[in-house]
């Protein structure tokens, strides 16, 4: 697997939410996704950033854009070193929130991508990392 | 911070977003809308959405308060614009606003708007 273009960035404020958003766009373009794609992509990611600065107190997000043989996709992966969440099952449930949000953030997301992970441990952190084909 | 112009036209008013939006900016709307709809006495909002290429859940949870808000304020909100690459991750998402009002662009909105109104008086139409 061959790394194209790599990126990281931090998430600390609503600014860079929308920094984030507007580069994973610019990766799924320069990775050809369709429009459609690009959109999916970009909203699992705003859905996830968010989490990151709410949830986990901030982190950062790496961008990679990928190629192996002829198939090239975007990879974005979210770390925060908050409080992780007790229970992944529970967490990924459609509608389940702590924060008075609609709680599709998790569940939602994974819709959105060809491929969703999710690491946690309580009082080390979380990470998150999708995967979007083109 | 970006703010988000509220227009009055005839008994509707008429936002564009045509920013990113920042969370903040999308609360800033919320009020000011509210606000806009009492002191104008308007009947109905019109919320273009045409320039708009993300709708998270975020977004969708804000446009889905601004058309609670107005119908509790007795004023009617039809979203317009929305494009079919935001439709269709909205939907996957898993947010599908089904109580919400949308028409393809601000022409057919005020249409529908208009209509609407004729029809919600003690819900015949009028002579």
């Amino acid at each position: 697997m061959a790394v194209l273009r790599d990126e990281l960035i931090g998430l600390r404020s609503m600014d860079d939410i929308i920094k984030a958003r507007q580069l994973v766009r610019d990766f799924a373009i320069f990775q050809g996704l369709s429009l459609v794609d690009q959109t999916k992509i970009v909203t699992a990611a705003s859905e996830l950033a968010r989490n990151t600065l709410i949830h986990g107190g901030g982190g950062e997000m790496r961008l990679q854009a990928l190629s192996e043989g002829a198939r090239r996709s975007v990879k974005v992966v979210f770390v925060d070193s908050g409080p992780g969440i007790p229970d992944i099952e529970l967490a990924m449930k459609d509608g389940y929130t702590t924060r008075g949000g609609l709680g599709l953030g998790l569940s939602g997301s994974k819709r959105l991508v060809n491929e969703f992970a999710i690491d946690s441990e309580p009082a080390k952190g979380t990470t998150v990392s999708i995967v979007r084909w083109k | 911070m970006e703010r988000i112009p509220i227009l009055k036209m005839g008994p509707y008013l008429l936002v564009t977003i045509q920013v990113d939006m920042h969370d903040r900016v999308a609360m800033t709307l919320q009020d000011e809308l509210t606000e806009r709809i009492v002191s104008e006495r308007a009947q109905g909002v019109l919320l273009d959405i045409s320039s708009v290429d993300v709708v998270d859940s975020f977004i969708g949870r804000m446009i889905g308060n601004i058309a609670s808000m107005s119908r509790v304020l007795d004023a009617e909100t039809v979203v317009v614009g929305m494009r079919p690459a935001v439709a269709i991750t909205l939907v996957e998402l898993g947010l599908a606003l089904p109580s919400i009002r949308t028409a393809l662009n601000v022409d057919a909105g005020m249409t529908l708007l208009k209509s609407s109104r004729k029809t919600s008086h003690n819900g015949r139409s009028p002579r």
